[in-house]
């Protein structure tokens, strides 16, 4: 198999596009729609898609024998042709056959099958380690050696998503902060949830590792191009669901240093002085945007939320109440009956952004409280 | 056994024909116990769960028409997901294959009725109240469920009441289905005709008696996995909640160990359907009987060890996946033997090509792609990157949609002359299914290729280059749906002004049920027949 997989591929290339211009007609206008799996950046997404072809052609093949046979017998076995039936109903040589034969064509598929399982499931001696969390609806990524980490939310402006705008080229599949790996390391990749179930997913890579809350699983690729490769979320998680995706940047050895010196410069820039007493208009202009990134997915951008299942903040008796509670609840996120909400704990973020968000939350839409909560009163809360 | 009387007309000592004195109306309809009113008021449901499940269908592609929102907002889009996906596995295609049951089984074994009368009315008169339950959701606060007809937690823990409108819809169906399978049972094992004995039965008696063990096996699992839910909901357990030593994924395996036996509950009646149609239109007798028998046999048995094969990217260890991979590629070989003996019946037959021979040999092409592309799913590491994609999209609607519902479409043209004693209109028929194959192709052949270029599934809004593919399916879809009501406009033409029947319409058919006049007396085989 190995010597023809070029060509293999180039063959099922050349079928499907065949079979896509029988079915829309030369004049279709089609810019360039897409076939097949997506082009593989590493070795696993290679052997999947050489199996891929491997048993697409196999099937290929089968079908047309089979329904060669059938096809055969609709024209020529018809009544129509003075065809007369041929009363038999019974070999166990035939069906002995038909049983052995598929067997052993299945024992074919799943020798090279077995062998990419066991190479996908072999995450040990990594170069380097990401955890991934999967939140409603945006992506962590945590550096665990490098000691910093960031959210990654969808791009795409709202007005490109209701049809105000032109859509842009990577409708959808762009985000803020993309992960950013080097080229040709073994990067193992720990995914779990804060919620609900999500799925990491990039094609590129055939990587899909399921996000389970309370769980830690691993999955690891190894990226040979340099590039931007897109995924998305591939398990439903709630409403903007088609609105997580997935972006990988894959940069040289060189560049990655480079980013990871600017990311943690970054991170030291971004670590306020949690000291720090802030004016009360700074703290609302940076809450702004913590809760544009953040919190507007659920509680929306005018505040209103989306009753029942997400609370408005306009109004909320949480939010026009004392400074302690709502605090806790940004902190700690909210129970009922035991059990965690879709308001899930939001420690990860900085005592500066918190105090920013709610700072912003308390003195926005219909909310007049006039309160400034600062970073230090954040940081006892905290304790 | 098999001569026990029927019970009104012991009573009263009526004939065939007579039954004066049961009410009539909408009474004769609420408290019938004969086996032909229910198995019609079964297939009227499943049609009319089939509209509206269908308009969802529609909701759904009219949205995905084109890149951006249009049409509904997201959370009404996943409710539209969840609902279809509940209300035509539950809703249309299981309540389709009861019907069916009801009307042929006892005509095929040559019972008189089926063995449990009034709990088999029961069973129907269920099916209402959950289908309002379903469908009444929608006006709930909080909305329909919307988390997948699936309903994995956590997601479902956080949706509203609509969510638990769900679990006891769910409950309910489960129960009818349960009597359903009992009174299946029974009837087949305990009121043949004499000399009627197992290995005689006609194929589809025996795919629905399996099929009736599997619903008993694994109804009750769901109605747990659903219970466990609702628990978790409102009364602080946390099954599957890890903060509370739970495991979100347990669900998935009980769900699932429902959930796969179910795509065979779904299939096995289809396969039955055409094994009763193929030898009809060939002229000749099933090609290897036993070995049909033993192959849906297989088919079931193996059903219950491949359930995780749903779960591949849920981070299942090597030697599971290995497992449910091997086990799941299994299935392919008793699926194929019953594929090669179907072909094997077509063979130097004498074959025509009335409406229900093309439903048949439609399903027979579809499916067994749908068979192709489930093997493709079956292999792990192809699935890690098509699954909860559109390729699988594609894939269970091939044997969904082009396997069970083309089956049905087949058997009722196959039936309705012995139903209502009047034949349809052959060449709408016909245009039935050809428009039917044609916009099914259009709708779901382009899913594959979406798929596996990345688009996920449950998704309101896609990027451009899964445009075009998109607009193609909807344009199908909507082909597809429209052709239905021709199929309405057909067997309601034969019902009112379609010409009489004879009593066995189909030059090749052997069965005991064309043995009856057309339309069915309202009893049949009161004194059982003796089979040779």
């Amino acid at each position: 198999m190995v010597r023809t997989k070029a060509s293999v591929r180039a063959g099922s290339r050349l079928l499907q596009t065949i079979i896509a211009v029988a079915l829309l007609g030369p004049g279709a206008a089609l810019a360039a729609p897409e076939w097949n799996l997506q082009p593989p950046v590493t070795p696993i997404a290679r052997q999947i898609i050489d199996l891929h072809s491997f048993i697409f052609w196999v099937c290929v093949v089968i079908f047309v024998g089979v329904f060669g046979v059938m096809f055969y017998s609709i024209f020529k076995h018809r009544k129509s042709v003075g065809h007369v039936a041929v009363q038999f109903h019974e070999n166990t040589t035939v069906e002995v056959i038909w049983t052995v034969i598929p067997f052993l064509i299945l024992l074919f598929m799943a020798f090279p099958a077995t062998r990419t399982i066991l190479a996908m499931k072999d995450t040990s001696a990594p170069d380097m380690t990401v955890k991934v969390t999967g939140y409603q609806w945006k992506w962590n990524y945590d550096y665990l050696q490098e000691g910093f980490g960031f959210y990654s939310t969808l791009s795409t402006p709202a007005a490109q998503i209701e049809n105000r705008e032109p859509k842009g080229e990577h409708y959808l599949l762009e985000v803020d902060n993309p992960l950013v790996v080097p080229v040709d390391t073994k990067v193992r990749v720990l995914v779990t949830a804060g919620d609900v179930i999500h799925s990491w997913w990039v094609p590129a890579f055939g990587v899909k590792q399921d996000a389970i809350p309370g769980f830690v699983r691993d999955t690891w690729f190894k990226a040979d191009k340099v590039g931007t490769y897109r995924g998305q979320c591939a398990e439903l998680c709630g409403k903007e669901h088609g609105f997580m995706p997935v972006v990988v940047e894959v940069v040289s050895k060189d560049d990655y240093a480079k980013w990871l010196t600017a990311q943690k410069a970054k991170a030291a820039a971004a670590g306020d002085d949690p000291g720090r007493v802030w004016e009360q208009k700074d703290l609302i202009a940076r809450g702004e945007k913590v809760f544009a990134g953040n919190c507007a997915a659920c509680h929306q951008l005018t505040g209103k939320g989306v009753p029942p299942a997400f609370p408005a903040l306009d109004g909320s008796k949480v939010v026009n109440g004392p400074k302690a509670v709502q605090i806790r609840t940004v902190l700690n996120g909210v129970e009922r009956d035991g059990k965690p909400t879709a308001m899930v704990s939001w420690k990860a973020l900085s005592d500066t952004d918190i105090a920013a968000v709610v700072t912003y939350t308390r003195n926005s839409w219909g909310n007049k409280t006039g309160e400034t909560v600062q970073p230090s009163e954040i940081k006892v809360a905290r304790q | 056994m098999s001569s026990i009387p029927h019970d009104h007309a012991a009573a009263h000592g009526e004939g065939p024909d007579g039954h004066a004195h049961h009410p009539t109306g909408i009474m004769r309809w609420i408290t019938t116990t004969n086996h032909k009113d229910i198995g019609t008021m079964y297939l009227w449901f499943s049609f009319t769960m089939f509209i509206v499940g269908g308009c969802m269908a529609l909701t759904i592609r009219a949205e995905l028409f084109q890149p951006g929102l249009q049409v509904v907002n997201p959370e009404f889009f996943n409710s539209m997901t969840t609902l279809h996906g509940l209300i035509m596995v539950f809703g249309a295609l299981m309540p389709g294959a009861v019907g069916f049951a009801n009307w042929m089984i006892p005509m095929q074994i040559g019972a008189p009725d089926m063995a449990f009368a009034r709990m088999n009315n029961w069973s129907f008169w269920l099916l209402p109240p959950a289908a309002i339950l379903l469908v009444g959701s929608l006006f709930v606060p909080g909305g329909a469920a919307a988390a997948g007809w699936t309903m994995y937690p956590p997601l479902t823990i956080q949706a509203g009441m609509g969510m638990d409108f769900t679990i006891f819809a769910v409950h309910i169906m489960g129960a009818s289905s349960i009597m359903g399978s009992i009174n299946i049972i029974t009837t087949i094992l305990n009121l043949r005709a004499p000399g009627m004995t197992l290995m005689k039965m006609p194929l589809f008696c025996w795919t629905w008696l399996i099929t009736a063990y599997l619903l008993i096996a694994v109804m009750p699992v769901l109605a747990g996995a659903v219970t466990m839910l609702l628990t978790d909901r409102h009364f602080g357990t946390t099954f599957f909640n890890a903060a509370g030593g739970g495991d979100p994924v347990l669900f998935q395996h009980v769900f699932w160990f429902f959930g796969h036996p179910e795509v065979y509950i779904i299939i096995l009646p289809a396969f039955g359907i055409v094994s009763e149609i193929i030898p009809t239109f060939s002229r000749k007798p099933l090609f290897g009987y036993a070995s049909m028998v033993y192959a849906v046999a297989a088919i079931a048995i193996l059903s219950f060890i491949v359930w995780a094969h749903h779960m591949f990217t849920t981070g299942l260890p090597t030697a599971g996946i290995l497992f449910y991979m091997y086990a799941t590629m299994l299935i392919a070989i008793p699926t194929g033997v019953k594929v090669f003996n179907w072909l094997a019946t077509m063979w130097k037959g004498s074959l025509t090509f009335e409406a229900p021979m093309l439903f048949a040999i439609g399903f027979l092409f579809l499916f067994t792609l749908g068979g192709f592309t489930g093997l493709v799913c079956a292999i792990q590491p192809i699935d890690v990157q098509i699954q909860d994609t559109y390729y699988v999209v594609a894939h269970f609607h091939y044997v969904m949609v082009a396997g069970t519902l083309f089956a049905f479409f087949g058997g009722t043209y196959y039936w309705l002359p012995k139903w209502c004693g009047r034949m349809y209109d052959a060449k709408l028929a016909e245009a039935h299914f050809w428009l039917s194959f044609v916009f099914f192709n259009v709708t779901f052949f382009p899913m594959h290729f979406l798929g596996l270029a990345g688009m996920p599934r449950r998704v309101p809004d896609y990027a451009q280059q899964f445009a075009d593919w998109n607009m193609v399916a909807s344009i199908g879809s909507f082909g597809f749906g429209f052709t239905q009501l021709l199929f309405f406009y057909i067997v309601v033409k034969a019902i009112r002004s379609g010409a009489k029947a004879p009593a066995k319409p189909w030059e090749g058919a052997t069965t005991l049920e064309w043995t009856v006049p057309s339309p069915a007396p309202y009893h049949t085989f009161e004194t059982p027949p003796f089979v040779k």
